[in-house]
């Protein structure tokens, strides 16, 4: 009978199991009558990593707060596979958490606060080394297991707050925008970082970002909110080829969203015109004949057209270099500015003709919601 | 010409630039006029109460110190303003944690809470003396109600003693106490508390485990404040102690020896003696505090 297997057998309050699925239903929450969150429903299975994402103040660490119990619920209620959840305080549900501000103990050196967790869950003192050296092993942080949160680098922080976080062995994982306070470089580096340990350590994670290159590079799924209430549940190829509606499409890299009026359904397909070319695209929501509606396209589904093809005139305005391709601004004879990429550098005040796969493009009712 | 102009620029800095790097700033310059008041208010007399108390008029340069060490009627009065100021700025200290810890959110009504418990420090200590002689006195509403319901047969003696001058030392120097433990405790994260709730501590492993060891430090320099507070007590001594026996702290035997027996030297050696007295206490204070950790109470950068 090893010390690691007996303290877990007599602490099963303190050390839930591992579910199968965890249930969000109706999860609300509302400050002085203003909601932040509406109607949460999500099921997150067993060694998923989801991503919460939506612009600033949409609700995103709401619902991860409500998720860790940091903040009572409204309404509706959280299972654990058959264990109601939303009842028990944060230190009963057993989930791992990063802050946005890693929230390290600034007293405690590194060491220390990694081992905090393990220590309240009275885990025998040789165990607690084995792991936190282990932990530390993990986020490459050995030689400064001894220094004070405060003689750290950003960088180092953020990862003393996941090994923090990840020692526990937690059945969730919950981290609010941890990237979001470091450097592009460092940014890239430690996403690949948090992928490999969901991955290695078979982690169920709910992460928040409002940026949809980190959701869409990290996630199995993503949820994207709005002023608090859902807008799409996805996985990353379904938000980025098909989204709910041309919020979700602006998150997802649409950066052309032009209010235009829809003309007759063709087939499958609704014409749109745009500067005086009938162009037909793919519709989403079912926009009305006839009604003002919203022409969603990515940069890259539009083309520069050979010159003489048809398409809609425009006038280079700004050019930009991305590296393989440039990302030009142009606007249409009718003022409308279109943004899209090319391989060939145009300068700026050139003609051209843009050009697009009708497949791809997009039509959203405008009121959508 | 132009390259030997900017060679020497490169090697003499500006002379703000170089008073900077020292860490002078010629704006200090405009504290001299307080630094002068408090130079002659302050640091003069203070000088010359030293060195009145080394010239007694018999005895030679320490005669005064060894009057007051041989008569155990002054010499006691350490023991007694310690008996008080220790224990009332105990108390002051640690009633105030938890009261301010459970006030430290944001809840309706906090701003009427703190006011009331602030008053305290604007009535003043005479104020305070003649309220407590009409509660707690032998005729007083405590007595009266405790002899009227049968509880005691005798009126309980809560004033003219050392209790009633603790009492008086508590009222005045619990807002204090409360005031500073309120500000070192908003200054204090609470996210750290909720990191250590989702970590699995529970209300008192997160009070014990993050918040208390982050206050300590704010706890000693507090403890210090109230303590000097406490030991300087004069009003309340004489008006609701006993200020002949129990209650004589060192300033009513400083007072005795100007104003009584016209003994100048002997006053002030009380004077300096308390504040000896309160130094060693501070420091023994504050190398405690130095001991513990004493930086950032914020849980990470940005
Ligand atoms: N304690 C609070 N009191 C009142 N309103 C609050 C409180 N906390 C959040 N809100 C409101 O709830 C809404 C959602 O806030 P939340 O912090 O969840 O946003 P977020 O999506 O995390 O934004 P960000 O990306 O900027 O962190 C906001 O409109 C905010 O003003
Ligand atoms: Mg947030």
């Amino acid at each position: 009978m090893t010390a690691a297997a007996t303290s877990r057998a007599s602490t099963p309050a303190t050390r839930p199991g591992h579910f199968e699925t965890l249930r969000l239903d109706g999860v609300s929450r509302s400050f002085g009558g203003q909601a932040a969150l509406a109607d949460l429903d999500l099921t997150i299975r067993r060694g998923e990593f989801i991503a919460l994402l939506g612009p600033s103040g949409c609700g995103k660490s709401t619902a991860l707060n409500c998720l860790a119990g940091l903040l009572p619920l409204t309404r509706g209620s959280i299972w654990q596979d058959e264990t109601r959840l939303d009842v028990l305080p944060p230190e009963r549900r057993g989930f791992g958490m990063v802050f946005q501000n890693y929230a390290l103990f600034p007293h405690l050196p590194v060491r220390k606060n990694i081992a905090f967790g393990l220590q309240m869950r009275r885990v025998p003192r040789a165990e607690i080394r084995r792991r936190v050296d282990e932990a530390l092993r993990l986020v490459h942080l050995e030689e400064h297991a001894g220094k004070l949160p405060g003689q750290l680098s950003g960088g180092q922080q953020q990862r003393v707050a996941i090994a923090r976080a990840v020692v526990l062995e937690p059945s969730l994982v919950l981290m609010d925008e941890p990237l979001s306070n470091l450097d592009a470089k460092l940014r890239l580096e430690m996403r690949t970082e948090i992928r490999r340990l969901h991955q290695s350590l078979g982690l169920t994670t709910v992460y928040v970002t409002h940026d949809q290159e980190e959701a869409l590079s990290l996630a199995d799924r993503l949820v994207v909110l709005r002023a608090g209430r859902v807008q799409q549940i996805g996985t990353p190829e379904e938000l980025h080829t098909e989204p709910a509606n041309w919020h979700v499409a602006d998150f997802m890299g649409y950066r052309n969203l032009l209010p235009v009026r829809a003309g007759a359904r063709q087939g499958a397909g609704i014409t749109v015109e745009i500067e005086g070319q009938e162009l037909t695209g793919t519709p989403v929501g079912d926009p009305a004949p006839g009604s003002e509606v919203i022409a969603g396209i990515r940069p890259e589904d539009l083309r520069i057209g050979p010159a003489g093809s048809t398409g809609v005139p425009a006038t280079v305005e700004v050019v930009e270099y991305q590296g393989r391709e440039v990302a030009v601004e142009a606007r249409t004879d009718g003022g409308i500015p279109l943004n899209l990429r090319a391989v060939d550098r145009p300068a700026v005040g050139d003609r051209i003709t843009v050009t697009v796969e009708p497949r791809r493009l997009l039509v959203f009712p405008a009121d959508a919601r | 010409m132009t390259a030997i102009n900017a060679a020497t620029g490169g090697a003499r800095p500006a002379l703000r630039h170089r008073l900077a790097e020292r860490g002078i700033d010629r704006q200090l310059l405009l504290l001299i006029p307080a630094a002068l008041f408090v130079l002659i208010l302050f640091i003069y007399p203070f000088l010359y109460g030293v060195g009145l108390s080394f010239q007694p008029t018999e005895g030679g340069a320490l005669g005064a110190y060894r009057e007051f060490f041989t008569d155990a009627y002054l010499r006691d009065t350490i023991l007694t303003t310690l008996q008080l100021s220790l224990p009332a700025a105990l108390l002051n200290v640690l009633a105030s944690v938890p009261i301010a810890y459970r006030m430290r959110g944001r809840f309706r009504g906090k701003r009427l809470l703190t006011t009331l418990l602030v008053v305290p420090i604007t009535l003043g200590t005479v104020l305070t003396a003649q309220g407590l002689l009409n509660f707690l006195g032998p005729t007083g509403w405590f007595n009266r109600t405790l002899l009227s319901s049968g509880l005691a047969d005798a009126p309980v003696r809560l004033t003219n003693n050392y209790w009633g001058v603790f009492f008086s030392l508590v009222i005045t120097g619990f807002p204090f106490a409360f005031l500073l433990v309120l500000s070192y405790l908003s200054g204090i994260d609470p996210t750290l508390e909720r990191a250590a709730a989702t970590l699995g501590a529970g209300r008192w492993q997160r009070f014990r485990r993050i918040t208390l060891p982050l206050l300590a430090p704010g706890l000693a320099t507090t403890f210090c404040l109230t303590f000097v507070l406490a030991f300087s007590v004069f009003p309340s001594a004489v008006l609701v102690g006993d200020p002949s026996g129990t209650t004589r702290v060192m300033s009513i035997a400083a007072y005795d020896a100007a104003y009584v027996r016209y003994d100048y030297p002997l006053a002030s050696a009380v004077a300096v003696l308390m504040g000896v007295v309160e130094l060693l206490v501070i420091a023994a204070v504050l190398g405690w505090r130095a001991l513990l950790y004493t930086g950032s109470t914020a849980g990470g950068k940005g």
